[in-house]
């Protein structure tokens, strides 16, 4: 039985509603990142604004650059000793709290990512500079893990007294004989977090990719990039790469490791999950070393099975064509199975998505699954682009917040450079309807007169809610608990709290099962007590 | 194992914190902040650091935790943030509506040199503060102290910009509970309510950070110390501040401030901090001690007794913050426990010396560190096994990869429920002190009794 979506409010009355509070100049500007989704020609969009800075007193989802350098990017790499310099704050919040899950082979190989390393910066630091701390912290460190590789990562009073962090890194490498790079990633530069995994590729980039010639063996060798392995979402898409016969190379960075960034340019193909977060990488992998990318998507089972013929057919592979539908063929039952279980429960549900860079747009895919409408979404530190398309990049004027974010100049490598690639291979993949270098957005994938909102803010998400009631609302875990004080069951999708994998096939089912608890939830129903929903007694009752 | 590089062998480090038993000011500034009745806290630099404490504060409760951030960018790092604060109190008061406003500035700001005091009065002058609304603030920066730091300066900006002295003593006490969790305040009013003594509480987060799930979200729930009562605290005949770390200083301001006189004494954990607490409220109240209270004191005697042969010569490592950790010390200590290894990452050899005193004549050896790191206890712990951990969410890792039963206390526990609803001061947070000790020790003993000596009774 297909039940029709729930019928919605006006959106243009719910923009108004949602503007109405603020004080003119901010309401002119939150015009601009409210919009309402109207898609013609099945890509063209209104424009949203994007990737500005955010009013100051207003209570925002976002956070900052050192979060998406070091939380983000660099956190789940495991063999990599990462030294936050700093007051202390900002190296423990970063400590775990993102579920970045690792799976070290042997009891004896490196991971210290149960571990935070700080230099706890003092005040006699911030007066007289903090340079010789952190050159004791790296020695500190060497002595105690011998590690392959440490990252400095500069928090915000490290820019301000100026330590050149970079010095210190060239310094202590040549002393160490280890590979020691610094991130200017003070949590003021930039907008959002999205500042930070720029500053996080570049270095990686120019440090580490390219250093290790150690043939990579493998028929179909892939790199993985914008996929973290939250809750262990990149152990599945391990699992189902593995039995299509693909070598994965590298993650950016799930599940990763040093090795993994240093032979990533013996790749033959980039495939990128989170655009926002890597797409520069693709780009600068491409230039130097000739490996093209694609966008692919391993949020919800069908996007996966999607992802993996995209793959299948770049190769161009007759046996590996076949062995991918063998396992798509294989894998599909147990998500039509869960489907079917969770249908009746979801089917015309509604949800809200305010998450990251790419997860608002990916996850769509698994409620559409489920016969679910998205009926707001938007990005806590999208571009434009991630919103209407790769297509309207080369329209996005450059502003001073994202002029201060280094822009590394690459060229292709005078021995690695090998183009994966025939013109007329490429020219038959063109005509065979095969894009390279290619992103949807978000909004042309997303139905017309729903709600795209920029970098959402309290304010907004608690009206939206009162307004739209929707079913399910997925944001962090600094939303999860006022949309729950409202009766609205939350999901997080930053950290899955032992629920995960949400990615491939396994992860899909998963995800359902998840969804289907939530809107079936017994709790939401028991709000009231008897006495408040029937409050006036219109007699006195006595014993009998 | 998790924390497989840990070595046993201990190197002095100087330079490098390794798993940190501390986090910064403005988290603690921003929870202190949270127990002012219609109160958003606000933090004064870019916006990460707000996140960060926002998403802390709120995995610790596991309730919304509202503050608002200047949301600093690269120009404000250089041209100072002052237009970005009253921007900030401009657009707070017209959106969210909040009775008060707490400002805290983060390292960020602290090292620009932003004046707050100038700031403010220049927001107020500008007509940005709406009548009858008020910004209160405080300096945190976060190269200095810790986060119990950063509450106390809080507490201390609470009196600084709002107690008064208007020249006639309204008769109340004030009692000033340190950093402890909501379920802990709602207990040290009810003591206070049961021994008759006319008070006023702050910061007080009861009701705020442990609210009802009813289907309507409010932003300022009606609880925390209002305002006015803070104001009025000036002319209160005394005060008594709980923890030398977290209220002492409040205390001794508003003494001097509005010769309001005070007594700084322990946070109320377990028998004896609870029994000088009770003894002070019944001096200054001039009251005697009602029988309820020698009753739940008499229960928790009994369970002491009952299972004293469990506790007896147990040793513990505790990790934590300075207040509550001389306080459990303490209570440890009375169970005839031992505290073998104590850390605390809040600077202060205050605290040293009173660990070693509380520990002194006891039949064992102390290792005791303020500003230590977690690192370091594990390494403690390998060279001198213990057979249970106390401390934070994080010490997890510790007990696991050593098999020691862990009880969680302190800040944040981010995977357990019950810290916000439960206290763990007075006598009744004893007894509920004893059952989680006791829970874990037992189970552990259940675990690993071979067959023929498994028990049912104990
Ligand atoms: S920058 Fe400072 S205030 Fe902000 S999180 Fe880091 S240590 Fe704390
Ligand atoms: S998927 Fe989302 S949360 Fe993950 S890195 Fe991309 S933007 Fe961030």
């Amino acid at each position: 039985m297909a039940l029709k979506h729930k019928s919605i409010p006006d959106v243009a009355t719910v923009k108004e509603e949602l503007l109405k509070k603020y004080p003119t100049k901010v309401a002119r500007k939150r015009a601009k990142q409210i919009v309402i989704n109207d898609v013609k020609d099945g890509d063209v969009v209104p424009e949203v604004q994007a990737n500005v800075r955010t009013t100051p007193g207003i209570i925002t989802m976002r956070g900052c650059t050192y979060a998406g350098c070091k939380g983000v990017i660099l956190g789940p790499t495991r063999d990599i000793v990462n030294i936050t310099h700093g007051p202390i704050g900002c190296g423990f919040y970063s400590w775990l709290t993102r579920r970045n899950q690792t799976k070290a082979p042997l009891e004896s190989s490196e991971n210290f990512m149960p571990y935070a390393f700080s230099t706890d910066m003092q005040d006699e630091d911030i007066i007289f500079g903090g340079e010789k701390k952190l050159i004791a912290a790296i020695q500190e460190a060497y002595d105690t893990f011998h590690p392959k590789a440490i990252a400095i990562f500069a928090t915000c009073p490290v820019g301000l007294i100026g330590d050149d962090i970079h010095a210190v890194a060239r310094k202590m490498k040549e002393k160490l004989g280890i590979n020691i790079f610094a991130f200017s990633c003070e949590g003021y530069k930039g907008v959002s977090q999205s500042a930070g995994h720029h500053i996080a590729n570049n270095q990686i980039f120019t440090h580490v990719v390219g250093e290790d010639d150690t043939p990579k063996l493998g028929e179909y060798k892939i790199n993985m990039l914008g996929e973290y392995n939250i809750g262990g979402d990149a152990f599945e898409l391990e699992r189902v790469l593995e039995k299509c016969g693909i070598t994965l190379v590298s993650t950016f960075s799930g599940n990763s490791t040093y090795e993994h960034f240093a032979t990533a340019h013996q790749a033959d193909l980039n495939a990128v999950m989170c655009h926002r977060s890597i797409n520069y990488v693709a780009e600068m992998m491409e230039t130097k070393y000739g490996i093209p990318w694609i966008k692919v998507n391993f949020i919800g089972a069908e996007s996966s099975a999607k992802s993996l013929r995209k793959i299948a057919q770049y190769f161009g592979d007759k046996k590996l064509i076949d062995r991918v539908e063998e396992v798509i063929a294989e894998e599909m039952p147990a998500v039509h199975a869960a489907l079917e279980d969770v249908k009746p429960f979801t089917e015309g549900k509604t949800a809200m998505l305010f998450v990251g860079g790419s997860r608002a747009h990916h996850y769509q895919d698994l409620f559409t699954e489920m016969g679910m409408k998205t009926i707001a979404a938007g990005y806590e530190f999208a571009h434009r682009d991630d919103y209407e398309g790769r297509k309207v990049m080369p329209t996005i004027k450059v502003d001073a917040d994202s002029r201060n974010i280094e822009e590394i100049e690459v060229a292709p490598d005078s021995t690695r450079f090998v183009p994966r690639k025939s013109d007329e291979d490429l020219k038959r993949l063109a005509e065979e309807g095969f894009t390279f270098k290619d992103y949807e957005g978000m909004m042309p994938q997303m139905e017309s007169n729903t709600l795209v909102i920029d970098d959402l803010n309290q304010y907004e998400a608690d009206k939206l809610i009162e307004l739209l009631k929707p079913d399910v609302f997925c944001a962090g875990i600094k939303e999860k608990f006022s949309v729950q004080k409202m009766g609205v069951p939350m999901k997080q999708l930053h950290s899955y709290d032992y629920g995960g994998p949400y990615a491939g096939f396994k992860g899909a089912v998963n995800f359902y099962t998840e969804i289907k608890r939530l809107v079936t939830s017994k709790v939401w129903s028991d709000l009231k007590a008897p006495w408040e929903e029937n409050p006036e007694l219109s007699a006195t009752y006595v014993w009998e | 194992m998790l924390l497989r590089h840990t070595p046993t062998e201990i190197k002095e480090r100087s330079a490098l914190n390794i798993n940190p038993a501390k986090t910064c000011q403005p988290i603690g500034a921003m929870y202190a902040g949270l127990g002012i009745k219609g109160c958003l806290p606000h933090s004064h630099g870019s916006q990460g650091c707000c996140a960060y404490h926002r998403s802390t504060l709120t995995r610790h409760y596991k309730e919304p935790v509202s503050a608002a951030t200047s949301s600093f960018t690269e120009g404000a790092s250089v041209f100072g943030g002052q237009a970005n604060l009253l921007q900030a109190i401009e657009n707070i008061f017209s959106v969210y509506e909040p009775e008060i406003i707490a400002v805290h500035t983060t390292c960020l700001s602290e090292t620009i040199g932003d004046d707050l005091n100038q700031i403010v009065d220049k927001a107020v002058k500008e007509g940005k503060v709406p009548a009858g609304k008020q910004v209160i603030f405080a300096s945190t920066p976060s190269y200095v102290g810790s986060h119990v730091t950063g509450f106390s300066n809080m507490v201390k900006g609470m009196v600084k910009c709002l107690a008064v002295a208007s020249g006639k003593k309204n008769g109340k006490v004030n009692i000033i509970p340190g950093w402890v969790e909501p379920a802990d305040m709602e207990e040290i009013k009810r003591i206070a309510g049961m021994i008759g003594v006319s008070f006023t509480m702050f910061p007080d987060t009861s009701g705020v950070l442990n609210g009802p799930l009813t289907g309507e979200y409010h932003m300022f729930p009606d609880a925390g110390t209002p305002a006015e009562d803070i104001r009025a605290a000036g002319d209160a005949i005394g005060t008594l501040a709980l923890g030398e770390w977290c209220s002492a200083d409040a205390a001794r301001t508003l003494d001097a401030q509005c010769k309001v006189p005070c007594r700084v004494l322990d946070l109320p954990i377990g028998l004896k901090a609870t029994d000088r607490f009770i003894d002070a409220l019944r001096t200054v109240a001039g009251t005697s001690v009602p029988d309820t209270v020698n009753f739940e004191r008499g229960q928790l005697i009994d369970v002491i007794s009952d299972y004293h042969q469990y506790f007896f010569g147990k040793k513990v490592a505790l990790v934590g913050d300075p207040d509550q950790l001389i306080a459990l010390t303490e209570f440890l200590l009375t169970l005839d426990m031992q505290p073998v290894h104590v850390v605390t990452g809040t600077p202060g050899k205050k605290f040293e010396a009173r660990i070693r005193e509380l520990c002194a004549g006891k039949g064992f050896d102390v290792n005791v560190r303020a500003a230590g790191d977690m690192f370091l206890l594990h390494q403690w712990i390998k060279n001198e096994p213990v057979d249970l951990i106390m401390g934070n969410t994080y010490c997890k890792y510790i007990a696991r990869d050593e098999d020691i039963p862990h009880v969680r206390f302190g800040f944040p526990i981010m995977d357990r429920v019950g810290h916000q609803y439960f206290p763990v001061t007075g006598y009744k947070g004893g007894i509920r002190l004893m059952e989680k000790i006791l829970g874990v020790l037992l189970d552990r003993a259940d675990r690993d009794a071979p067959e023929e000596k498994f028990e049912l009774v104990y």
